[in-house]
């Protein structure tokens, strides 16, 4: 049965959740669908009122994974935090750095030379396309498809992984960004194995489409399920892919100008329908931008410092104030909030993470549906529980 | 986009006695902000949204502060008139003498909870405005209108700030812990919390049984033997 099916829709506020009644044969089922399930991706709970197969209550439950992220950074330095903001999103450490760089730059008024910038973009451009190649692997998973799309996805990430430990010496937690700059420099060969990388992912991309999004079984289970208004979607404060599926052109990069992103060409692909399938368009559509950024990225890399020699490294205490800066995570707009009191400790230390605030129109994307189709629509949204319970 | 000053003057013209403040930031990122009343502030937020030129339709954060009550020691002159021996042309002379004398005085400054919010507009592309709104205390009055009407991206953030706040935010549907459990008591992220002994504890329908089977025990009732 599809949303449109639906006849006894009270619509309690355009912004709300749909209150869908039951048809009044039989009794509702309940079902805790988690903390340890499969398609939850870590631990996370959903609370599901089932009439037959369909979905008349769906409450998320969250806090299995909460370590209080922002109690801790306001216990140490600035600069100890950055470690532990690898542990947000744990697929996509090096835009987390960038974020809270970002975050402190703008509070200190710092400058970043030009190789530290551009190094910074292709770094986060390949994590980008790492965490769309496994994010849509992950979803052809959890349509039935067991293993094979997602090794196809990780051979790849693979190779970009190896990229950040010989650069950064780990794989996940890269604990790379520096108030001013980069921790270390990249060297000749690994920017010769980067460009032989960047190189051979449009066949990846190529081949992906060409295994997926044609596929009769992918269309027909994602076509026209999960559909999200873009009215909901801004007012919801949804961002990243999700956002732009909905056909909303909101990219962070585009609007801020973060970093060097103004120098760079690339589009913004946009979604028509709302659905799971334009969330998986556009993230595939999205690598394919990021592989261009990264191509001019490479070709461009000006020589110099990776840290400004101006920067404070020692005694670092902000004068008084606060700021709050933002970037386009592969998940969404990921924002540091940062209030100092000219201490070496921040007074306040928050973070906006994108995949907390995009599960929160998972109801209202998920009424009506049956079961099966709620584990797809989580998917798409792609969340880490690291960054939504902190 | 509008300075922070223009939007205060727009504010100001479409709602009468809005009681928007001006508060600036000395820190170098130069984001200032306005402070609403409490009272105003969903007509205010409503008419940030949907006012054509400003379309602030896209709340990005929203974030809870701690202001715990501050001792401010503060220095005070004060003129008193003193009695003095002054030496005259006939020997000392009484005189009335006035005097300036540096007092210290401390007083206790209230604390409060502070809710922020990060507003851009999606449709304008421009950004960021933030929003601020302080309780009276930090105890008994920690009461403040909810924004998630407004904006929705409010609901599950806010249900954050009362969980690691305890701003109660009135008007909210669906206001319960987001993070920590249903039976916890304090809130966490308050700069005087202090950590409980027992971190792992946390009810449990096994207490509950434990509990039954020690009140059958001590009744003679359920024992094997």
């Amino acid at each position: 049965m599809s949303v449109t099916d639906i006849k006894t829709e009270r619509v309690a506020g355009w912004n709300r959740p749909p209150v869908i009644e039951p048809d009044g044969e039989g009794e509702l089922l309940e079902v805790a669908m988690g903390p340890h399930h499969p398609s939850t991706h870590g631990v996370f709970r959903m609370d599901l009122a089932l009439d037959g197969e369909r979905v008349v209550r769906l409450k998320p439950v969250f806090g299995y994974l909460h370590r209080n992220h922002e109690k801790l950074g306001e216990g140490q330095s600035y600069l100890a935090s950055m470690p532990y903001t690898d542990r947000l999103d744990y697929i996509c450490s090096l835009t987390n750095n960038w974020a809270y760089a970002l975050a402190v730059e703008k509070l200190v008024g710092q400058e970043v030379p030009e190789r530290a910038e551009y190094i910074r973009v292709i770094l986060a451009e390949l994590t980008r396309v790492q965490n769309h190649a496994s994010s849509i692997g992950f979803l052809i998973q959890e349509m039935g498809a067991s293993g094979t799309p997602l090794m196809y996805a990780f051979k790849e990430r693979e190779k970009i992984l190896d990229l950040f430990e010989s650069l950064t010496g780990s794989r996940m937690m890269c604990n790379y960004m520096r108030f001013g700059g980069c921790r270390v420099d990249v060297s000749a060969p690994w920017l010769d194995a980067t460009r032989k990388v960047v190189a051979g992912l449009p066949v990846f991309v190529d081949e992906f489409e060409a295994l997926l999004s044609s596929n009769e079984i992918l269309m027909a289970r994602c076509q026209g399920v999960g559909i999200l208004r873009p009215e909901l979607a801004i007012n919801a404060g949804v961002s990243g892919p999700m956002l732009r599926a909905s056909g909303v052109n909101y990219d962070v990069r585009k609007v801020d100008h973060y970093g060097i992103y103004d120098r760079f060409q690339f589009r913004v692909p946009l979604g028509d329908h709302g659905d799971i399938y334009d969330r998986y368009m556009v993230r595939i559509l999205e690598m394919r931008e990021s592989i261009k950024i990264l191509e001019q990225a490479l070709k461009d890399l000006p020589a110099g410092p990776i840290m400004d020699p101006k920067a404070k490294l020692r005694g670092f205490r902000p004068k008084p104030g606060e700021a709050y800066g933002r970037i386009e995570a592969p998940k969404g707009e990921l924002g540091f909030y940062l209030i100092s009191d000219g201490g070496p400790n921040p007074y306040r230390y928050r973070v906006r993470t994108p995949s907390l605030i995009n599960l929160t129109i998972l109801e209202d994307m998920c009424l009506g549906h049956n079961v099966a189709d709620v584990v797809l629509i989580f998917g798409s949204v792609d969340i880490v529980l690291g960054e939504v319970d902190r | 986009m509008k300075s922070v000053e223009e939007i205060k003057t727009a504010i100001e013209a479409a709602i009468p006695g809005a009681g928007v403040e001006f508060v600036s930031n000395p820190s170098p990122s130069a984001q200032h902000s306005l402070r609403l009343a409490p009272e105003s502030a969903i007509a205010v937020a409503t008419f940030l949204r949907d006012d054509a030129e400003l379309a602030f339709d896209f709340l990005s954060n929203v974030t809870g502060v701690d202001w715990p009550d501050k001792e401010v020691a503060e220095k005070v002159k004060v003129t008193r008139t003193v009695t003095k021996s002054v030496d005259g042309p006939e020997g000392p002379v009484e005189q009335q003498v006035e005097e300036t004398v540096e007092e210290t005085h401390k007083r206790v400054e209230p604390g409060c909870l502070e809710v922020v919010y990060h507003l851009y507009s999606v449709a304008k592309k421009h950004g960021t405005l933030v929003l601020r709104m302080r309780t009276v205390n930090r105890s008994d009055q920690t009461e403040l209108p909810s924004l998630t009407g407004v904006w929705r991206s409010a609901e599950f953030q806010e249900r954050e700030v009362f969980d690691l706040y305890g701003v109660v935010f009135s008007g909210h549907p669906d206001l319960r812990r987001l993070l920590m459990w249903d039976g916890f008591k304090d809130h966490p992220m308050r700069k005087d919390y202090v950590e409980p002994d027992d971190f792992e504890y946390e009810p449990t329908p096994h207490d509950e049984v434990l509990k039954r089977a020690q009140e059958r025990k001590s009744e003679g009732l359920g024992t094997r033997d």
